[in-house]
């Protein structure tokens, strides 16, 4: 039966006049998304601190240090939705960060001169670092069938640990200057350049999980990984590209640190994978799998953020920050959990 | 008779010990719906997974247009050209129809995006609604997510898909078992046209009526072996049953 090969005009008419409808479905759907209200409590957020301190919260200057301070947590957090959409989880992102920091330092250094070409290098030196990283993630989660949050619990210490031992516990300092005073602290049209490298991130993060054959992938195996393998989809291959991605912005992620801070910051990421699982979820992306959005991870990212800032202009101990966000992330998995329920009702109807 | 599309001699699994399988034989041929037939764990659900290429046989010999061929997965099954509705269906609960119909298969843009990837969902969105239109199935909202459908709904997605794709043999475990009388009906007139296209169809069912009714040869296994073959049209509910259960002697060829 291979009539379905051939569209003709007539095939166009049921799709028109089913239009109106669609688009209704669509809308009611778009309004249920957890995306949808986590967005709406953004807004409020913001628009509370403007309305309390407007001079010193709604200044350019000040979302330009939001932005900023969030650039790295958001390129983590975009490889992260992947993931986590297929069901999966990647706890050694911040180790990787780390690690692919010292590499790119010390090969910024071993070259020296502090040109370019040393700072080109050390780059390319450092994402690779993470992209490996991710491989050996995913191989593992794939070919030796370990739990990706044991195996990335494993990777987790191991990337630490390697980072340790290369540097003996002490920050690398001496990258070259001209790293710091461009892409560190630089500005195209007012925008810093890190915020323009993380919202290219996010960009192409976004498009290609929703218009790609890759995004569809990363969904269905999330959804269902035994009925994408029964549909011809090489599982194993895509879920170690996924992780490998992971890791690639991870070490994106550590190329930016590097830069802004001029130091290998080693101790400061402990608790950035979680920092990035709660901005996932808080985005409307499900544990569960199958799942998610980039702009919703966005969300989940700046919520945090702003909390942050506006506690401190608001002179409110900034702790207050941690208790929020913990309480809204379970109640968005919360959320989550009695939609799947009643779905699961629906499942037995 | 004509030659068989598709035959399996001798086929043995066990899983765990448990022997499921111990040398079963069948075969289906162009144009016919062949019925397999047995009790709880007779072996129908393995037998269809080792055709089907979702599980691996110990021992046995497949022939595919009269050449032995091995199905060492689903993408070697559907290069053949065989289709299979599962049990269990295997959509992706999370995805719309249409992304469940082209799953695997997905159409791609014209030109540079489609290198890069791009999916041409207005595409699939249309043709997913012509093959639902094709099989009567109505679905308001094309494109809400799978689980939010029902148990009936689910199972003409799944249906659908394999009905699209078939070009030589497509395996049905249990395709109406959660459809109403409406979309039952549609479902056996479906497979009458895919039959009638040429298709090899196989039937696994519970629903002897159902059975009796659309197959045109019925094959009876019994604890993991083929124990009777009937031409549906010589043969009585009752034989089947009693093939089935045991209450008949060994195989008898028809």
């Amino acid at each position: 039966m291979s009539d379905l090969t051939e569209v003709t005009a007539a095939d166009e008419e049921p799709a028109e006049a089913s239009e109106p409808s669609g688009v209704r479905a669509a809308l009611r759907r778009r309004l249920t998304e957890t995306t949808t209200w986590t967005f709406l409590i953004l807004l409020g957020i913001v628009a509370g601190f403007a309305a309390l301190r407007f001079q010193q919260f709604a200044t350019v200057f000040n979302f330009r240090n939001i932005a900023a301070d969030a650039s790295g947590l958001l390129i983590i957090a975009v490889g992260m939705t992947f993931v986590i959409i297929t069901a999966g989880i990647d706890l050694s992102v911040g180790s990787v960060l780390v690690f692919s920091g010292v590499i790119a330092a010390k090969v910024m250094l071993a070259i020296g001169g502090g040109g370019w070409g040393a700072i080109a290098a050390g780059l390319v030196a450092g994402l690779v670092a993470g992209t490996a990283w991710g491989v050996v993630n995913g191989v593992l989660v794939t070919k030796a069938r370990v739990p990706p949050l044991i195996v990335t619990l494993g990777t987790l210490g191991m990337a630490l640990g390697s980072a340790l031992l290369i540097t003996g516990g002490i920050d690398v300092r001496g990258v070259p200057l001209q790293l710091t005073t461009t892409i560190g602290i630089g500005q195209l049209a007012g925008v810093p350049y890190v915020v323009i490298i993380a919202a290219a991130v996010t960009a192409v993060g976004a498009v290609t999980l929703s218009m790609t054959r890759f995004g569809r992938y990363t969904y269905a195996i999330g959804s269902n990984a035994e009925a994408a393998r029964r549909a011809g989809i090489n599982v194993d291959r895509h879920l170690i590209k996924v992780y490998a991605l992971s890791g690639f912005l991870a070490g994106m992620a550590g190329m930016v640190s590097l830069a802004r801070f001029a130091t290998t910051t080693i101790g400061g990421h402990s608790t950035d994978n979680l920092a990035a699982i709660a901005a996932v979820v808080l985005g409307g992306t499900s544990l569960f799998g199958g799942i998610g959005t980039v702009l919703g991870t966005v969300v989940g990212v700046f919520i945090p953020a702003i909390l942050q800032n506006g506690f401190v202009i608001l002179g409110v101990q900034p702790f207050w920050q941690q208790v929020a966000v913990g309480a809204v992330l379970i109640i968005a998995v919360y959320i989550d959990q009695l939609k799947r329920r009643a779905q699961e009702r629906g499942e037995r109807r | 008779m004509s030659e068989p599309l598709l035959e399996a001699s001798g086929i043995t699994k066990s899983f765990a010990g448990v022997r499921a399988l111990r040398g079963a034989d069948f075969a289906v041929h162009p144009g016919e719906v062949a019925a397999l037939v047995g009790d709880n764990g007779a072996g129908k659900s393995t037998l269809v997974k080792i055709l089907s290429g979702t599980l691996a046989p110990d021992g046995g010999e497949i022939r595919f247009e009269g050449r032995q061929v091995a199905v060492p997965n689903p993408v070697a099954a559907r290069e053949l050209g065989i289709e299979t509705v599962y049990q269990d269906l295997a959509l992706a609960p999370e995805l719309d129809p249409a992304a469940n119909l082209f799953l695997g298969r997905e159409l791609v843009r014209p030109g540079l995006l489609g290198k890069l990837g791009f999916l041409d969902k207005a595409a699939m969105r249309r043709r997913t609604n012509k093959a639902f239109a094709d099989l009567g199935i109505g679905l308001q909202d094309t494109g809400a997510m799978v689980a939010n459908l029902s148990g009936g709904q689910r199972q003409s997605v799944a249906v659908s898909r394999a009905a699209t794709w078939v070009s030589k043999v497509v395996f049905m475990d249990e395709p109406t078992a959660a459809l109403g009388v409406v979309q039952s009906a549609h479902v056996r007139d479906l497979i009458r046209r895919v039959r009638d296209s040429g298709i090899a169809v196989v039937l696994i069912s519970h629903n002897m009526p159902e059975v009796m009714e659309l197959a045109d040869r019925i094959e009876v296994l019994r604890l993991g072996v083929r124990v009777a073959r009937y031409q549906a049209a010589d043969t009585t509910m009752e034989q089947v049953i009693a093939a089935m259960t045991g209450a008949l002697g060994d195989e008898e060829v028809a």
